[in-house]
């Protein structure tokens, strides 16, 4: 039987009273790291092989590396809370119940790689999540765990608290260093990459809330239990975030070597009676849909990839045999045609266009070169839109009408 | 004493170039006589390689590159017309087509021919009508005509008069150049300085006085 990790103390301590967290491990680990070198913090990170949950998967350890290699001053650890992925609810139960452990991997962050700032960018209507760190920030500080000569050592660091105001592309690393700078949130152009010139156009960790919470546990347990949770290139606990047509929706944390099948039928027990499974989404409105066939795929990096999906930020969502695939798709049609920034053309106009056909063919008055137009938006989408979000703004769409057998080529 | 930049080597189009480091791909290009369109781009702005006009298929990247922005790196090749690239800059200048009126972007419109665009393949799509906004005595600003390259919000700020007074509004498909609170330039900080009219690309902000001269025929005499 699985011991959650990430989970442990959720449900089980009073979120925002720092004695439970205390008393649970809590800053057991930055105690630990002030008696280290910084550099043996950022190696111990490189060899847990712990890769990014906020959707790209990068190498935290080496993200950590070149942000401390860098000789600018100031640096700063900025936390990405802005969880907008449709879907997507696993930082908000962290934050909303476990607030001490993003603050003290943030603090741990910033001793690692020389910081003394950092910013935790909360989602706009995450206004619980909000109120929760921010009591935790204070009562940190009021303990010492943050502020200066933090329990009594040379290292001092804090943290500011910003909150979005509803803008999906503000999840995108760039665009949510400009909304922190108070400028419109629209994303830079890659390079220069946050570790070189991020917030401020200073060297900048960016990590997502479920990346930090790992940290304190790799510090206290190492990277070789780190790494044997999991099947390899996929190392650590993983929450999943399971929704639709499922019975018990929610929050499951497990090891990546769960495969989809485990995920709906065991942990969320399966589908309502009399139904039956049409598709599952995986990764949220940017991810793909799967059909029935792949429910024996591992839940890793590498399982989905070789099926040409993506874990993503871990969102499952479940569709079962009555729901019309047509309103989903028109749904995330809508959706990126809502969020995009329009700083880029592709993006700007392909997902507006993108938006009138899928509705088209959705509302059965489809015109005969919409399929062919489609197919041209997704590549140019894909192959030249600045960030991320136009990038795989057809993801979704393309796969969907893959399954449906609209799209055969 | 002034530091040498190593030269850097690299093929673009199947032409050795050797330029020095920090030069971009679209000067590597310009300098080679290979002509790569561009939108936003302009010498005396930062760039922000928002137009993906300039997008060049860089060998071993998992997308395009745009070439405004890209510094030339050692053994890199690059081609600047493959049919990938081509792909990408066509249906950008169809949705570009279908989005705005480019009657006074003459070189845009040239190059769009030579790429074989089809002018009318999204003009089924929404179009926004934008009202001419005729609110001061020195020019004229007819939205219809912008691409929303932001150069002039560029000129007016950090890049050159640092007024602030146009700023970018709306989002997706909806987002425009603006003035703050939508008030009428000469209720803003705007000082008319026209920056912003000599970065405009399309036409959508013309001086007044050369509106005046194209109706009557009369030249502009550089007074």
């Amino acid at each position: 039987m699985y011991e959650p990790i990430l989970l442990r103390r959720v449900g089980r301590i009073h979120p925002t009273r720092l004695s439970d967290y205390e008393t649970n491990d809590g800053y057991r680990a930055l105690r630990r790291a002030l008696t280290w070198r910084p550099e043996h913090i950022v190696q111990l990170i490189k060899e847990s092989a712990l890769v990014g949950r906020g959707g790209a998967a990068f190498p935290t350890g080496i993200k950590w590396e070149s942000v401390a290699k860098q000789p600018v001053t100031p640096k700063y650890i900025v936390c990405n809370a802005d969880e907008s992925e449709p879907g997507t609810f696993k930082d908000r139960v962290l934050m909303e119940n476990d607030p001490f452990a993003i603050v003290e991997a943030i603090t741990i962050a910033g001793y690692a790689v020389g910081a003394e700032k950092g910013y935790i960018y909360v989602r706009g209507e995450y206004s619980k999540a909000y109120d929760t760190l921010a009591t935790a920030v204070a009562a940190a500080r009021e303990a010492g765990y943050l502020g200066s000569h933090i329990l009594g050592s040379d290292f001092s660091f804090d943290i500011e608290l910003r909150r979005g105001a509803g803008a999906y592309v503000c999840g995108e690393e760039t665009a949510l260093f400009e909304s922190i700078e108070g400028k419109r949130g629209w994303p830079r152009q890659k390079p220069p990459f946050p570790t070189e010139a991020g917030l401020f156009g200073k060297p900048t960790v960016i990590n997502n809330v479920e990346t930090f919470a790992n940290i304190p546990w790799i510090l206290l347990n190492g990277a070789n239990w780190f790494r044997s949770l999991g099947p390899d290139g996929s190392a650590g606990p993983k929450l999943y975030c399971v929704s639709g047509a499922v019975n018990r929706p929610g929050v499951y944390e497990a090891p990546m070597n769960i495969t989809l099948r485990e995920l709906i039928e065991e942990k969320s027990q399966g589908l309502p009676d009399g139904r039956s499974l049409q598709a599952v989404l995986i990764g949220g409105a940017a991810g793909t849909f799967v059909g029935p066939e792949h429910l024996d795929v591992e839940m890793s990096f590498q399982g989905l990839s070789a099926i040409g999906a993506s874990l993503g930020s871990g969102a499952v969502m479940v569709i079962d045999d009555g729901t019309n695939m047509w309103d989903i798709l028109r749904r995330i049609a809508r959706f990126f045609a809502h969020e995009s920034c329009g700083k880029c053309f592709p993006c700007r106009y392909g997902t507006q266009r993108q938006r009138e056909i899928v509705e088209r063919m959705a509302n059965g008055t489809v015109r005969e070169n919409d399929l062919e137009r489609l197919v041209d938006l997704w590549a140019t989408m894909r192959d030249a839109s600045l960030c991320g979000l136009g990038q795989t703004a057809g993801n979704a769409i393309e796969s969907g009408l893959r399954l449906m057998g609209v799209l055969t080529t | 004493m002034s530091e040498e930049k190593p030269t850097v080597h690299m093929t673009i189009d199947g032409h050795s170039v050797a330029v020095p480091a920090g030069t971009t791909v679209l000067e590597a290009a310009d300098a080679l006589g290979i002509y790569i369109p561009r939108l936003c781009h302009h010498p005396h702005l930062t760039d922000n390689a928002l137009c993906r006009l300039c997008v060049v298929e860089w060998e071993g990247a998992r997308t395009l590159v745009p070439a405004c922005v890209a510094k030339v790196r050692e053994g890199a090749v690059v081609h600047t017309h493959s049919e990938r690239v081509l792909r990408a800059r066509r249906t950008i200048l169809e949705l570009l087509f279908s989005a705005a009126d480019l009657s006074d972007t003459p070189e845009i419109v040239a190059y769009a021919q030579t790429i074989g665009v089809n002018p009318e393949r999204f003009a089924d799509g929404e179009r926004i009508e934008h009202p001419i906004y005729d609110d001061n005595p020195f020019y004229i600003r007819d939205y219809n005509k912008c691409i929303m390259c932001n150069r002039c919000v560029q000129a007016c700020g950090n890049d050159m008069q640092f007024t602030y007074a146009l700023t970018v509004g709306g989002r997706g498909f909806h987002t425009h150049v603006d003035t703050f609170f939508h008030r009428p330039l000469p209720d803003t900080s705007c000082v008319f300085c026209g920056n912003c009219v000599a970065v405009c690309p399309t036409g959508a902000l013309v001086g007044k006085t050369e509106i005046e001269m194209a109706i009557t025929g009369e030249e502009n005499h550089g007074h």
